[in-house]
């Protein structure tokens, strides 16, 4: 296998409604990690592309071909990746090994999505077809109450008290708004407080609104290439170090393993492993926050901390910029934005600018090594990157 | 390959009240809802059994915010059971306010009926679900 580098990435400012198509915002982003890269939209051999719902929020089936004729990269190959809010995160992780098997040497890599568009009873009818369509769907499950149930799992499993578990859960939410208002491209640009999270209305108990990521409109993209290519187009490669995946079945059948994620430590586990790195030894990471709980678990599940002791970790600043790993200095999911099918490439933007030191007062001070996390559906996909400086 | 239960056939017995699974002949674990192998060992060797329905609230939550076409279920409570013969399965409880619901009823033991979600246009017909009230 040959190393391979990400050497230009790209994302359109995450919003609410868009005017622009998913096709539009997707080549945004595209141009701009292109045009990074020192290449031309012809020098892009294959697109791979997560989207989930352009079929519903535009009535647009396969948008990564129009994509790649719409930037000008004429009858390349052109694949859509559909994982659930792990879209993007699954097509970079093909475009890697693709380009480390020798197969090609440049590939573009993104996501886009536009689910702000549909209003929240239709995006959450679609997103809930991440879920099982016949053995949970007819119980009325939604992305929220799968989140919820899991935060019930988990204060009773560790003696939390669901008072104190949701105080924790809410500075979740209040660390990502904080990044999130330095963050010019976040959906959301303000903080908020522990009173307003805890004032919010509820979405499925115990979920209020304010521990729920937004549905957002944006797109993502990235350029990987081989080493010997990456090494002529810039100084500054971003080494993919280690990389993994794995999927579980419907929610009911991960049974009594809740609210731990067996597919999450199963991916985490093969990206350490083949980046040769352990937890102590990520400087930053962009995880799959898409509701405060998911947070608490995910930071379990990557080993940052012990099981049962993230929500204290996070009570105790353990989680921000100077604590023990700095987490979602982006806004993360919450307050960045999930546009849910370019959601895993913005994390790696996100990781690449970080390891460049381009993040200005939310930069973490020498970071070197950065890892991704995305979970589609519940459980049903994780993808982990593990990024690192070549320089 | 033939499926030894499939959807259908589930979902036509769910109907009836009736909780089908399948018990697998290699390990002894069952599976249901349904699946072509068995969700342990993945062995093909499996025969149809009826389950009791009766179980334990492992988790729960209180539905507020529901999805297109499902408004005027809201507020409904959905829960996760283990069924005393093992599975986990999805399903709905009655039986108490639905905003009165707390961790409390974690731990506490149910029974089975069913309700059927009608089908929307996404979802190419109907699907039953359990529908559980506390033990008396
Ligand atoms: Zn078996």
């Amino acid at each position: 296998m040959r190393r391979v580098a990400v050497i230009g990435v790209g994302m359109t400012k995450f919003s609410g409604k868009q005017d622009k198509t998913c096709v539009e915002l997707f080549a945004e982003a595209a141009m701009d990690a292109i045009s990074e890269s020192n290449l031309k939209p012809r020098d892009i051999q294959a697109l791979f592309m997560g989207n989930v719902l352009g079929d519903f929020s535009e009535g647009q089936g396969q948008p990564q071909v129009f994509a790649a004729d719409y930037i000008g990269a004429f009858n390349i190959p052109a694949n859509k990746y559909e994982n659930a809010c792990a879209s993007a995160s699954a097509a970079a992780r093909d475009a890697f090994i693709w380009v480390a098997s020798g197969f090609y040497d440049i590939v573009l890599a993104g996501g886009t999505e536009t689910a702000s568009k549909m209003g929240t009873p239709l995006a959450t009818r679609t997103f809930a077809m991440g879920s099982d369509s016949r053995y949970e769907y007819p119980a009325g499950i939604t992305f929220p109450g799968v989140f919820a149930m899991l935060t019930h799992l988990y204060a009773k499993k560790h003696g939390i008290p669901l008072e104190k578990l949701k105080r924790q859960m809410a500075q979740v939410s209040i660390n990502s708004h904080h990044y999130g208002a330095l963050n010019p491209k976040a959906h959301f640009q303000k903080e908020i407080t522990m009173d307003k999270v805890l004032d919010g209305f509820m979405v499925c108990q115990p979920l209020q609104l304010l521990d729920c990521c937004p549905f957002s409109d944006g797109a993502s993209a990235i350029v990987l290439a081989s080493e010997e290519a990456a090494r002529k187009l810039t100084d500054k490669p971003v080494y993919i170090a280690g990389v993994g995946q794995a999927s579980a079945g419907n929610l009911l059948s991960q049974k009594d393993y809740l609210p731990r994620i067996r597919s999450r430590e199963l991916s985490a586990k093969q990206a350490y492993d083949m980046a040769g790195l352990s937890p102590k030894d990520i400087d930053v990471c962009e995880l799959h926050d898409c509701f405060s709980i998911a947070t608490i678990i995910a930071l379990e599940g990557l080993g940052f901390f012990e099981f049962g002791k993230a929500s204290e970790a996070v009570e105790t600043g353990q989680t921000k910029i100077g604590g023990k790993i700095a987490v979602n200095p982006s806004g993360g999911l919450k307050a960045k934005g999930h546009p849910i099918g370019a959601t895993g490439t913005a994390q790696v933007y996100d990781i690449v600018k970080q390891l460049r030191a381009e993040c200005g007062e939310r930069q973490v001070e020498g970071a070197r090594v950065g890892m991704t996390d995305t979970l589609g559906g519940d459980g049903g996909t994780i993808v982990n990157l593990i990024l690192k400086r070549g320089w | 390959m033939e499926h030894r239960l499939s959807f259908k056939e589930y979902n036509e017995a769910l109907k009836q009240n009736k909780l089908l699974g399948l018990k697998c002949n290699e390990c002894g674990t069952i599976t249901a809802p349904p699946k072509i192998t068995c969700g342990e060992c993945a062995s093909t060797d499996m025969d149809v059994v009826e389950l009791s329905g009766k179980g334990e609230i492992q988790t729960f939550t209180t539905v507020f915010v529901p999805a297109e076409g499902r408004e005027a279920e809201a507020p409904y409570i959905i829960v996760l059971v283990q069924l005393d013969e093992g599975p986990w399965i999805m399903g709905n409880l009655t039986g108490i306010e639905p905003d009165k619901a707390t961790m409390e009823i974690m731990g506490k033991r149910v029974k089975m009926g069913h309700a059927v979600f009608a089908g929307d246009k996404y979802s190419a017909g109907d699907g039953a679900r359990p529908l559980f009230s506390f033990e008396a």
